[in-house]
């Protein structure tokens, strides 16, 4: 099982170290994103005040969905995703590999997007970087595990494009809500620590409670 | 006579007495005016958006672990229930807090999990209808995790400050407003019960329909 | 994991439906090893649907497939001893032909994957072109890996979807010696194909489809062609 995963992550690694097609549309996107916020937000030389963790969110979710639709399509070209569920390893090692690829991707574009956020939006994101750290991780996480399934189980859906957008905010309202709403508690002058805790630990939950169900759903959705 | 008029026609006549007979002799509120009388609607449907959620969730979730077509029927059948009334209770609401609270919209806990979980059964309905084939199966793991995300949404929103009606002010009602509540639940309740036997008829008689038509085609 | 062996393959009134559409119609029929099956028919005759089934990516919707004592729920340990070469290819075009070889080799627990790997380049006649991207492989080429991957693991039941498309002479000749080997081997290989003068000399067994469902079942057919047209048409 282990094993089966770290191949399809080492696959996904070596298939986009080479066309890097995925990290350049999504940090691209991203990039793009945060524009189109600070052009519709920033009024008079000045953004409003705390909208920045808002927009650093809105980005990771909108750059996500992208990351997740492109992810699959590749897997759809030549079928390969149908080649993965035949072979011996057990399924959820499939939807493991391929959670792994997408949190990586997502991180990465984060590294970008952090600061440009803080920078163009004069949000103090920097101050507590762990804890910054693991607040926007755990969200990814969870944002991902939910996403990789339903990218997943669309890939034989017709207009799977608009459906996984569709189905995929309103269930992750809760990592929007409570991503935002740490970053705004860690950005903020006056560091109220419990307040973070509180939505880090909803994320964690989030994460676990989503990574299981997903595990479990993964087999039955994908068989026909 | 088909067997689902009797049930049919006790709903109806309870529905159509409700409006006319049992909420316009409710007494009349002072401060709220006549906008308090939409709450014999908005509660009652808000109750039935939850139950047809919860079977929905219930069914699909049986679904998924044993395949039965039948579980995936009334699954369908609860989503589409949970869509209408989510409706009612989404249109009825804003009515009512433009008097009570002064605005149209608030970004209360429960009108907010309501509007996401509403969000959610229609995803599951969109999904079915566009999806394509083996959409069914997707459609389930869809309101699996809308309805483990529940709890979620609540607690995520509920620190948004809550201004809701607690439930607990139900039981206080002088009776005279109480009695039309509580009728308007039975007749609701009724009204979901059967809207559902019937739509589940439709889907039942649509996949017998469907396998008629494929043993016709064997017999060729 | 337990492994799984079997020295048949056979269906029992399969069916299988989308919506109304039957795509697979009641078909009964048995594979031993060292024998080659054909599955001959026009487009939309089910082919690939059946393929799909004795894979275990889809379930019938009706009747039972067996794999010797095994049934469909022989799960992981049954899906290491099947290889499908699908219409798609499955291959990953970024990847270099090696590289896509000891992938599939990994996932199927193969220990030295990279012995494996070479061994499938020869076969292939790809030894110089192995570290080459398949994006920049001719159809043909790709067409040889891809079924080098199928069989990557030595399955027992080798399920080939359209093997001979976009093979020149040459190709399709180096296929049919390979195809004759693995049956000497003790393979069970079902192969559904259109081309009728390839197969012609090779199966064991044709069934031809048409609709879903089995129209004619032959036993080391000759004159591929005049029975094709008899009962399918045209």
């Amino acid at each position: 099982m282990i094993r089966a995963v770290w191949l399809i992550v080492r696959k996904d690694v070596t298939v986009e170290v080479r066309s890097r097609e995925l990290a350049y549309t999504t940090v691209f996107f991203a990039i793009s994103c945060v524009l189109v916020f600070a052009f519709s937000l920033v009024q008079e030389g000045r953004a409003a005040p705390g909208v920045g963790p808002g927009v650093l969110w809105m980005a990771i979710m909108f750059a996500g969905n992208l990351a997740l639709g492109r992810t699959f399509e590749r897997e759809r070209q030549s079928e390969t995703l149908r080649a993965l569920m035949l072979v011996p390893a057990p399924r959820p090692a499939v939807y493991l590999g391929k959670l792994a690829g997408i949190v990586v991707l997502l991180t990465l574009t984060e590294i970008v997007l952090v600061p440009l956020v803080a920078l163009l939006f004069q949000a103090e994101l920097l101050s507590h970087p762990f804890w910054l750290a693991a607040v926007v991780l755990a969200g990814t996480f969870g944002f991902a595990s939910v996403g990789t399934l339903f990218a997943a189980m669309l890939v034989r859906a017709r207009s799977r494009d608009v459906l996984l957008p569709v189905l995929l905010y309103p269930i992750t309202v809760p990592v929007l809500i409570a991503g935002v709403r740490a970053t705004v508690a860690i950005a903020q002058p006056d560091f109220d620590a419990d307040i973070v805790r509180f939505w880090f630990a909803l994320l964690v939950a989030f994460d676990v409670v989503f990574l299981t169900l997903a595990l479990w759903t993964f087999e039955p959705v994908m068989t026909d | 006579m088909p067997k689902w008029f009797q049930p049919a026609t006790l709903v109806c006549g309870l529905m159509f007495a409700a409006t006319p007979f049992v909420i316009a002799s409710a007494p009349y509120e002072s401060t709220m005016g006549l906008v308090q009388k939409v709450f014999y609607y908005h509660m009652p449907s808000a109750w039935m958006f939850l139950g047809s959620s919860i079977v929905c969730g219930i069914a699909s979730v049986r679904f998924l672990a044993s395949g039965d077509a039948r579980h995936d029927r009334t699954a369908l059948a609860a989503a589409e229930m949970a869509v209408l009334f989510g409706l009612l209770t989404l249109v009825t609401g804003p009515l009512w807090a433009r008097k009570a609270w002064g605005t149209w919209w608030v970004w209360d806990a429960r009108v907010t999990s309501s509007l996401v979980g509403w969000m959610i059964a229609w995803a599951y309905l969109i999904l079915r209808q566009y999806g394509g084939p083996g959409s069914e199966k997707l459609a389930a793991g869809l309101a699996l995790f809308g309805m483990a995300n529940v709890p979620f949404i609540y607690i995520s929103v509920n620190y948004w400050r809550t201004i809701h009606p607690a439930t607990t002010v139900v039981p206080k009602l002088p009776f005279s407003m109480g009695f039309p509540l509580i009728f308007c639940l039975a007749a609701f309740t009724l009204l979901l019960v059967l809207l559902m036997k019937l739509r589940m008829r439709v889907a039942e008689q649509q996949s017998r329909l469907d396998s008629l038509y494929l043993s016709l085609d064997e017999q060729r | 994991m337990t492994s799984v062996d079997f020295e048949e393959v056979s269906a029992e009134d399969v069916s299988r439906h989308f919506g109304r559409r039957r795509a697979v119609s009641r078909m009964t029929f048995r594979a031993t090893r060292g024998m080659i099956l054909g599955l001959l028919g026009p487009n939309g005759a089910g082919k690939s649907t059946l393929l799909a089934m004795l894979a275990t990516l889809l379930r019938p919707s009706s009747g039972t497939i067996r794999y010797g004592t095994f049934g469909l729920s022989g799960g992981a340990a049954l899906r290491a001893r099947i290889g499908v070469l699908g219409h798609d290819l499955f291959l990953y075009p970024e990847l270099t032909a090696r590289e896509n070889l000891a992938f599939f080799a990994g996932l199927y627990g193969i220990a030295d994957g990279d012995g494996r790997a070479r061994a499938a380049l020869e076969r292939a006649g790809l030894e110089t072109r192995g570290d080459d991207p398949v994006a920049s492989f001719s159809r043909g080429m790709r067409q040889r890996v891809a079924l080098e991957r199928a069989l990557i693991h030595d399955p027992r039941l080798a399920l080939l979807d359209e093997p001979f498309t976009g093979l020149d002479d040459a190709s399709s000749g180096a296929l049919l010696r390979r195809l004759r080997t693995l049956r000497e081997s003790g393979a069970i290989v079902i192969l559904a194909t259109h081309d009728l003068d390839l197969a012609e000399g090779l199966l064991d067994h044709a069934l031809f489809l048409r609709e879903g469902r089995i129209v004619e079942s032959v036993v080391t057919p000759g004159g591929l062609r005049s029975t094709y047209r008899s009962v399918i048409g045209r």
